[in-house]
């Protein structure tokens, strides 16, 4: 909400602050200011080093070199037909000045005026903003000569000063004001935009700004005077009112004021309105907005004798009631809306006037031949105009405030302060009375505090007194008793509740009150909590390391795919869906880790020579109409290069499926699992079916990997190497006992030999070692596979398998004779159960 | 006898001046100090000489052997460094050529900062408590003080799962962590019910708005929240604890203030602003040249959110606050774009 100054301190006395020091109070106490906009009033200049405190923004007006000026004459221009030349009076010498503004043209040639025109005047070497420009430009006026005439100052529309950021003329001021006064001092001001929280609707206006600033400064509230002249028929002759729904609407005030003349209002309360982000429309609508941005209650204007009328000169009667399913109502936007049984209406006999708390009918509204208005302030409830405004998609100022609760004690206030601005600004004659329908009043809220809640929850001492005191200051009642203060909530707010939960509420107002910064800092003096980690999510943490270590990469991708996009690596049919998706790319939740791995590959692909990428998640596996289940998966995803590339290293080999289960075999023994297998798959419909293996540990499956099927990796592009995959079921894994003893190093020495043996294709590798373990026992203390050979001289669905074996004993030296007779028995078992034949 | 042996150290001694070279050091041994050198030659004919001549000439040529080999020793050394010194001027290497690389694991930034968050938690006393990313609207807002219909829903635009026959308790995406704190007193409550446990937990993970992704405002993002749970837990405990955890995450001289605030929630609630760290107060394009960031919300725990999750207001007491390690890591590393997080650009990633 933007709030100018010089309607703040129409409230408060702001004397010695700086507007810095008013918005730094706002903000701490929890109105934050997130920007200050200058519009005249000096901006703070900061020095090298020195710390800022606020967004500002805007122009401050120089005092020596605007004033206000009045314009005595307008010429013609001797050489241009849109031009004029004013006869102006600066306060201390005449000037002429030439203008192109069409807001003055009709007086060109008219003589002097009977009556001058007031207007905002810029000496030679002012700085302002370029009307011409597109935004806002900042400029120097220089002296120039236009058409032949000499120029050197000028008369300033409102996008020159600031105030608007476009404009068709130049600003004309009210009569009184006062000629040859800087500028700045006459209408200068800053504008503070202020975030209303949801809980400070009581706040959406600038009194409860101001009444909060004075709470905070501890300075007086200047209290609006709603105070006015009436003569007439009293409007309680005229109008009754009916509330149906008190629940929906506590209160209904009705006045009235006849005779009114509409025109443009006085300009300086144009120059807020527009300030503070209101159209000005006319004095009687903008009286309505003008109290409503002052006092916070939102008031809606009827053009009186369209009611009576309908009324058939007979006394009106309005109602409010809840709309019926499918009733119609045209709103002053001029569209015809379809309303249902949660709206309420304001009706008369003949049918609904408006669509209460949110939006006018078009029928009663204010028009320009508008002569008598009736004003209404009434009270709604702030969640129905909430859904209503929602529903209908019309969020307006009314319902801004209306949503976030104004108390029904502001209904009265509000209608007397439109009145009055309207017989000010519109002259007419305000109505004795008001009518006043008042069926369901507010109850206050009742709270006692003692001085140990505020020690247990703000953790300060205060005395009894001293709460009292703080909360006065925001209006509440504070009874000092005994032991407690009991507060009553002021007739402005409904945000305090009752119980437990009104002491709460209190609290926080102690807590603004006495000031946040003033709370000290301790540190807890509660009892630690035992201290059990969580062990879950360590392991994940851990894993994520092991993962790194091994060169991995990374990622973290969006929870929210298509099936479209899923169904590039796997189809499924049910999805946890959204209802209210924002694209329909992210539609559902994944219920994989690949695709969304690959979407993050594909992208990438022409940026790098190798991806070593890897996701940790969780994926979502629907429930019908319930929670899903969300079980964590980790995804590997690798393509490219094996090594980086150098000046002087030839392109290095391309990563192929060993490369994967490399990476897998080290990240399982960084786990600490053993018993593990690999054991060849072809039920991974992604997968390649002779390049996949499935993992288990101890038998059980935790996952699989392999080459992406050619199928798949056809459907995105990812260039020419092969794109390896492994996905593992975390839950599955975690489960997985590790063991972890760590061996003595031998003191004995080891002997170490190679040996190469020839077996049939179909012989796995895995069985040739298990066998050479198996039979060299705890005197084989390695294996490792170092060649795998194939050629015509071995024989066509032949191969060798070449092995590295360390031999040692746990207790002394082996000799070669004994390593040789290990060696023969393992070559033997060999022969015997694989075929397999050493080669020499 | 003895002027042979005088003439073959003069020879030997001569020749070698002229020697630079390991090969040539090696032929001069070889020349003179050989088997078949001459002087080799004088021991070997020791036996032919007289009883009287033969210690007095070995003797000599003892002599002119040592001092060959002296000057040997020292030309060997002499040659030695020479050509070490050569090979030192010769072996040049550009060493503005690039290194040869190795492709290196990363965590996730996002990850990375939520470590540092955690850690400095964890030492805090904080321990890490996780729940689910799909939640229920009672968990994620009734339970916190949000009602039905209420205005502070608008500050938190849900995405909503597609589900039938759930009234007023539909199935969405959370919103904030703050779900976990209605678990996590639960969960510690069950342990207790007639005198519960003091809590102590951080939460983290992934929440999710109706928001358009833009360089500003993504549909996912990170959060970190902290609730202490106790019988004897005041505002300025969180005061302290804030300050605390600020100073350690954006260094120890970092000044920050507490700003009135809204959470339905929290009571009291809080904004906790830190001075710019990149600009240290000065105004610059990260803070807008506001001088300060808001970098967390936090509070009181609403009496209603103690009651939920099983804990009695009136003796217990609580505090809450949350962050995003997204817009620490924007703000600290100037990150311009949010996008960039799950966008998981490698450009982008290899940068942390």
């Amino acid at each position: 909400m933007k709030i100018p100054l010089s309607w703040l301190k129409d409230f408060i006395d702001l004397d010695g602050l700086s507007v810095e020091d008013v918005a730094r109070k706002l903000t701490l106490a929890g109105m934050e200011v997130d920007e200050i906009l200058y519009v005249g009033l000096s901006m703070p200049e900061y020095k090298d080093g020195e710390k800022h405190e606020f967004k500002t923004n805007g122009i401050g007006w120089d005092k020596e070199k605007l004033v206000v000026a009045e314009i005595r004459q307008v010429n013609p221009h001797p050489n241009a037909d849109k031009l004029t030349l004013l006869d102006l009076y600066d306060g201390e010498q005449d000037q002429v000045v030439l203008t192109g503004a069409p807001n003055i043209f009709h007086l060109k040639g008219a003589g002097k005026l009977e009556k001058p025109v007031k207007v905002a005047y810029a000496k030679e070497g002012t700085t302002l903003y370029d009307g011409h420009a597109e935004g806002q430009v900042l400029m120097t006026l220089k002296r120039a000569k236009i058409r032949g005439v000499d120029s050197y100052s000028m008369v300033c529309s409102e996008k020159e000063l600031g105030i608007t950021d476009e404009s068709d003329g130049i600003i004309i001021l009210d009569d009184d004001a006062p000629v040859g006064m800087p500028l700045s001092d006459y209408m200068g001001d800053a504008v503070l935009d202020i975030s209303i929280l949801p809980n400070m609707g009581r706040n959406a206006n600038v009194v409860g700004i101001a009444r909060e600033l004075a709470a905070m400064l501890g300075r007086e509230l200047k209290k609006p005077d709603t105070k006015v002249a009436v003569s007439g028929q009293s409007v309680k002759e005229l109008l009754e009112i009916e509330i149906t729904t008190p629940e929906m609407n506590p209160r209904f005030v009705a006045g009235l004021i006849r005779n009114v003349e509409l025109k443009p209002s006085p300009y300086q309360i144009q120059r807020r309105l527009k300030l503070a982000g209101i159209r000005p429309i006319s004095n009687v609508v903008d009286a309505t907005n003008y109290a409503m941005i002052e006092y916070g209650e939102p008031l809606h204007a009827f053009d009186y004798d369209v009611l009576k009328k309908r009324a058939g000169d007979k006394k009106i009667k309005i109602t409010t009631r809840t709309a019926k399913d499918g009733e119609k109502l045209t709103t002053l936007d001029g569209n015809e809306r379809k309303l249902t049984a949660n709206n309420v209406l304001v009706c008369d006999e003949k049918g609904s006037l408006s669509l209460s708390g949110v939006m006018g009918g078009a029928e009663s509204e204010v028009t320009d031949s508008t002569k008598n208005i009736l004003l209404e302030g009434a009270a709604w409830n702030f969640i129905n105009i909430r859904r209503t405004a929602q529903q209908h998609n019309l969020p307006s100022e009314a319902s801004f405030r209306f949503s976030r609760g104004v108390h029904p004690a502001l209904a009265e206030g509000g209608v007397r302060l439109g009145l009055k601005y309207m017989a000010e600004w519109a002259g007419g004659a305000v109505a004795p009375d008001l009518v006043d329908e008042y069926p369901l009043p507010p109850k206050d809220a009742v709270v006692d505090v003692t001085v140990t809640d505020v020690k247990r929850w703000l953790g300060i001492d205060l005395t009894l007194d001293q709460i009292a005191e703080l909360l006065s200051r925001l209006e509440f009642k504070s009874e000092v008793l005994s032991d407690k203060v009991r507060v009553t909530s002021p007739n402005h707010r409904m945000d305090i509740g009752e119980g437990v939960v009104g002491v709460a509420d209190v609290l926080e107002e102690v807590a603004r009150s006495y000031g946040y910064d003033n709370i000290p800092t301790t540190t807890m003096a509660d009892a630690l909590p035992p201290q059990v980690g969580n062990p879950v999510h360590e392991w994940e943490e851990h894993l994520r390391d092991l993962l790194v270590a091994l060169g991995l990469q990374e990622v973290v991708t969006y929870r929210m795919t298509s099936p479209e996009r899923e169904s590039r690596v796997a189809k499924h049919d049910e999805y946890v869906r959204l209802a209210n998706p924002i694209t329909p790319e992210k539609s559902v939740l994944r219920r994989s880790l690949v695709a969304s791995v690959f979407d993050s590959l594909e992208k990438n692909i022409r940026y790098a020579e190798s991806f070593s990428f890897f996701e940790i998640g969780p994926i979502f596996e629907p429930v019908k109409n319930d929670l899903p289940k969300e079980p964590h998966k980790l995804v590997i995803v690798m393509t490219g290069l094996r090594e980086a590339t150098a000046w002087d290293v030839k392109e290095p080999p391309t990563m192929d499926f060993f490369d994967l289960k490399g990476r897998i075999e080290l990240m399982l023994g960084g786990l600490r699992l053993s018993d593990v297998s690999y054991t060849a798959t072809e039920s991974y419909s992604y997968l390649h079916p002779g390049k996949a293996a499935e993992v288990k540990v101890s038998g059980q499956v935790i996952g699989a990997f392999g080459e992406l099927h050619p199928l798949v990796k056809e459907q995105y592009e990812l260039g020419d190497s092969s794109v390896l995959v492994a996905e593992f079921d975390l839950g599955t894994l975690r489960a997985m006992t590790p063991t972890y003893e760590i061996k003595s190093i031998p003191d004995t020495p080891p002997i170490y030999e190679d040996i190469a043996l020839i077996v049939d294709e179909s012989v796995l590798a895995e069985t040739v070692e298990a066998l050479i373990r198996q039979t060299g026992g705890r005197s084989v203390t390695d294996v490792r596979l170092f060649d795998l050979y194939r050629d015509e001289k071995i024989g066509a669905g032949k191969k060798s398998l070449a092995y590295a074996l360390t031999y040692q004993a746990e207790d002394k030296t082996m000799t070669d004779a004994e390593a040789a007779a290990i060696r023969k028995k393992i070559v033997k078992r060999l022969e015997r159960e694989v075929g397999a034949v050493l080669r020499s | 006898m003895q002027d042979k042996l005088n003439e073959i150290e003069k020879t030997a001694l001569a020749s070698l001046a002229s020697v630079s070279d390991p090969a040539a050091v090696e032929a001069w041994r070889v020349a003179n100090l050989g088997r078949s050198s001459e002087l080799m030659g004088v021991f070997s004919g020791l036996g032919k000489l007289s009883k009287e001549e033969r210690p007095v000439i070995g003797q000599a040529a003892n002599r002119v052997k040592v001092a060959l080999e002296a000057a040997l020793e020292e030309k060997a050394a002499e040659v030695k460094k020479a050509a070490l010194e050569k090979s030192l001027a010769e072996e040049k290497l550009d060493v503005t050529l690039p290194g040869r690389t190795t492709h290196i694991g990363r965590l996730h930034p996002s990850t990375q900062q939520l470590r540092r968050v955690l850690d400095i938690l964890a030492e805090m006393g904080f321990q890490v408590y996780t729940s689910r990313e799909v939640e229920t609207d009672e968990y994620n807002f009734q339970l916190l003080n949000f009602p039905p219909h209420h205005p502070a829903r608008d500050m938190q635009d849900t995405l909503f799962v597609e589900a039938e026959n759930r009234g007023d308790n539909p199935i969405i995406m959370r919103t904030h962590t703050s779900p976990g704190q209605i678990h996590a007193m639960r969960h510690f409550a069950a342990t207790n019910p007639q005198d519960p446990p003091p809590i102590r937990i951080a939460l983290p993970g992934m929440c999710f708005r109706y928001e358009q992704i833009t360089v500003r405002s993504e549909v996912q993002f990170n959060q970190v929240e902290g609730l202490a749970v106790g019988k004897n837990i005041t505002f300025a405990d969180l005061k302290g604890t804030l300050t605390d955890f600020v100073r350690r995450m954006f260094g120890e001289n970092t000044r920050l203030r507490f700003r009135a605030s809204y959470f339905p929630f929290t009571e009291p609630s809080a904004e906790v602003d830190v001075e710019c760290f990149v600009c240290g107060g000065e105004g610059c394009q990260v803070c807008k040249n506001a001088g300060w960031l808001e970098i967390l919300g936090c509070g009181m725990v609403h009496p209603n959110v103690l009651m939920n999750g099983g804990y009695d207001p009136k003796v217990y007491s609580g505090y809450a606050w949350g962050m995003g390690p997204e817009r620490q890591l924007m703000l600290r590393n100037k990150v311009g774009d949010i996008r960039y997080f799950w966008g998981n650009d490698v450009r982008f990633l290899e940068q942390f």
